[in-house]
């Protein structure tokens, strides 16, 4: 009965994922394996990102159903060494460490500036619009492989429960082996046909720190912070948009990303209306 | 020659007639590795006792941070430091030191809590293939640092990994100051090692073959003075995540803090030291309330703490520098209930209302 349903449930995923796979985006980014994938707007969860309060005390996130207004462009794998080498020998993009690695390799070690100025620079050269994903079409990009964070009930009132409960979660995580970037495809394909999602390599998106309060049923944002960003991997993270090396220690008590890099949505793919207009209008009124 | 007496003589060490002149009880110890501590009493009402531990020496190769680089250690017992031993005031400690043949160097053991013989160092040499037999009295408390100390090569054989801790307690326990009996619920030993890592024109650490070739190159680094790594316990997160040690609010701990090479300043962020003795010698009373205290290099020191708010704990040399880019960071899971007395959130982060910016217009503000 039970093996019965599990067969039921994989031909339900793979009708799904089929159309997803079809069309591979025609204008080949220059690279062999960066091809991006069209990924048909469909229904998902989506617990939104940031810091939620009610009534003072920290809360989940609402989870929400969420669809994209349309069809998703997305890199099949993450940004490589040699890719961004490119964009760094013809000065659009800083010179960092990693550029010293095999080309093959997912680029590790950039900012969130530096993801940046190389989607600037492949939509110079190629005439296509290149960007960082949303939090919200990466979540639906990496489909199953994205996690759910949501934390066991703990008593409000006592804030180390809070702590303890995510740290063990954290530390439980099973994590790769290997520390270093691995080469695209280790870590499997998921079922909509994109590599590598939360393997060892978390990837930068668009999405800013949010603090947002629920009270009174109302959800109103109270802060946003556009010096930092989501990142998203085998756990979701909130990074200072500078930094390349996400090492803690000291004061800091939790699991860091063990590498930061990234992959790029292609216009047309216009995310969900609101959070491009919200991050629009986030980083115009930060510059 | 009777049975019993046959039996006895199995049962003797292998250096047996010398050995046994004390006539006194013996205890056999299995050592554990750090940051545990083997089990022991905290007061005795027993006599003195020859207490057996037995140290095999281990030359491996080891990973030491999340980017995999690769070290040649050198241990006892096959950890960074080496197991604690722990006996009372007037004990004997009975150390066999094991070379194994697969080992490639001559080692051998100064222990700070003995004397004479430069520590034992003098009378220890064992070549691979070689064990040696030595005791020594604990006739001092307190927590000493012990490092192999060959002959022209005691810094390298150091900072390979080569350290470790003693605990000799007083028969009856440790006191405060009005000689009230101090006690602990769990011990933690961390070790703190300060490492040299070569690394090639490109800046990437180099890897050897077998830990003689790499002597050269790190002792290039050694004399420069600046570690690649400052770590707890062997490796960058040997003691954060699953690895963190743990406790419970009103539970009382006792951390030892051993540098056998070089300074540091452990630091619970968060808490406190209750009762520190910062040279670690308990003959001296332990100062209270510290907020961070010093280990000289070449010495353990010892702290007690009772926790009283749960949470995740950072344990840390704070040298901040040397806790969160070089690796001296620990965690302490603490689970228990939150004390809104000793803190409490009365204002959760939010934006900053409008009359308090206006009382804080720039001319009221003096410089």
């Amino acid at each position: 009965m039970l093996v019965l349903m599990k067969v039921k449930m994989a031909m339900l995923a793979g009708a799904l994922a089929a159309p997803v796979l079809a069309t591979t985006f025609a204008p080949a980014p220059p690279s062999d394996n960066d091809g991006a994938l069209r990924l048909s707007s469909t229904s998902f969860l989506y617990r939104a990102a940031g810091d939620f309060s009610r009534d003072g005390r920290p809360v989940e996130g609402p989870l929400r159903h969420f669809r994209l207004s349309s069809d998703l462009l997305v890199m099949k794998r993450q940004v490589t060494v040699g890719e961004y080498a490119r964009c760094v020998d013809e000065g659009a993009c800083p010179r960092i460490a990693a550029t010293a690695g095999s080309p093959d390799l997912p680029v590790v070690g950039v900012s969130w500036h530096d993801a940046t100025a190389y989607a600037a620079w492949l939509s110079r050269k190629t005439g296509i619009t290149y960007r960082l994903p949303t939090d919200e079409e990466w979540t639906f990009a990496a489909a199953e492989k994205a996690r759910d964070e949501i934390m066991p009930l703990v008593d409000p009132s006592d804030p180390a429960q809070a702590w303890i409960a995510r740290y063990e979660a954290e530390s439980a995580r099973d994590r790769p082996t290997a520390i270093t970037a691995q080469p695209g495809g280790t870590f499997g394909t998921n079922s909509l046909g994109l590599d590598d999602l939360a393997g060892n390599v978390w990837e930068w998106t668009s999405s800013c720190f949010l603090r947002v309060s629920l009270d009174g049923g109302r959800e109103q944002v109270t802060n946003t912070n556009c010096g930092v960003r989501v990142v998203e991997g085998a756990h979701r993270s909130y990074m200072t948009d500078f930094i390349r090396d996400p090492r803690s220690g000291g004061c800091a008590a939790g699991v860091p990303p063990a590498n930061l890099g990234f992959r790029l949505v292609a216009e047309p793919s216009r995310s969900v209306a609101t959070s491009v207009v919200r991050n629009v209008t986030n980083l115009l009124r930060r510059t | 020659m009777g049975a019993a007496v046959a039996a006895l003589m199995m049962a003797a060490p292998a250096v047996a007639g010398a050995a046994d002149d004390l006539k006194l009880p013996r205890q056999k110890v299995e050592l554990v590795a750090p940051p545990l501590v083997h089990a022991h009493e905290q007061a005795t009402k027993a006599g003195p006792k020859i207490v057996e531990f037995k140290l095999t020496i281990e030359e491996k190769e080891v990973v030491i941070d999340p980017a995999g680089t690769k070290f040649h250690a050198m241990t006892f017992g096959g950890s960074m430091p080496g197991p604690m031993m722990v006996v009372h005031e007037g004990d004997y400690m009975e150390l066999t030191l094991v070379n194994p043949a697969t080992n490639s160097m001559p080692h051998n053991i100064d222990l700070h809590s003995a004397t004479g013989a430069l520590g034992g160092g003098a009378l220890t040499h064992v070549n691979p293939g070689e064990q040696v037999v030595l005791r020594w009295k604990a006739t001092r408390p307190g927590v000493f640092v012990y490092h192999c100390a060959p002959e022209g090569m005691i810094p390298w054989h150091v900072v390979s990994g080569m350290h470790g801790t003693v605990m000799v307690l007083p028969r009856d326990g440790l006191k405060d100051a009005e000689g009230k009996t101090l006690r602990y619920d769990k011990i933690y030993y961390i070790g703190e090692n300060d490492l040299y890592v070569p690394k090639d024109a490109n800046g990437k650490y180099k890897t050897y073959e077998t830990v003689g070739e790499s002597y050269a190159d790190t002792t290039e680094v050694m004399r420069k003075l600046i570690p690649t790594h400052v770590v707890f316990n062997g490796k960058v997160g040997s003691l954060t995540g699953k690895n963190a040690m743990t406790a419970k609010v009103g539970e009382t701990v006792m951390l030892v803090h051993s540098q056998a090479n070089r300074d540091t300043r452990p630091h619970l962020i968060g808490g406190h030291g209750d009762y520190v003795w910062e040279a670690g010698k308990f003959n001296n009373p332990p100062q209270k309330d510290l907020e961070t205290w010093f280990i000289r290099g070449g010495s353990a020191g010892a702290a007690l703490y009772t926790f009283r708010e749960p949470g995740v704990y950072a344990y840390v040399n704070h040298n901040l520098i040397e806790a969160v880019e070089l690796g001296a960071s620990a965690h302490i899971k603490v689970e228990g209930k939150w004390n809104d007395d000793l803190m409490k959130q009365i204002t959760p982060p939010g934006p900053i209302p409008p009359e308090k910016v206006g009382a804080l217009a720039p001319d009221t503000v003096t410089r």
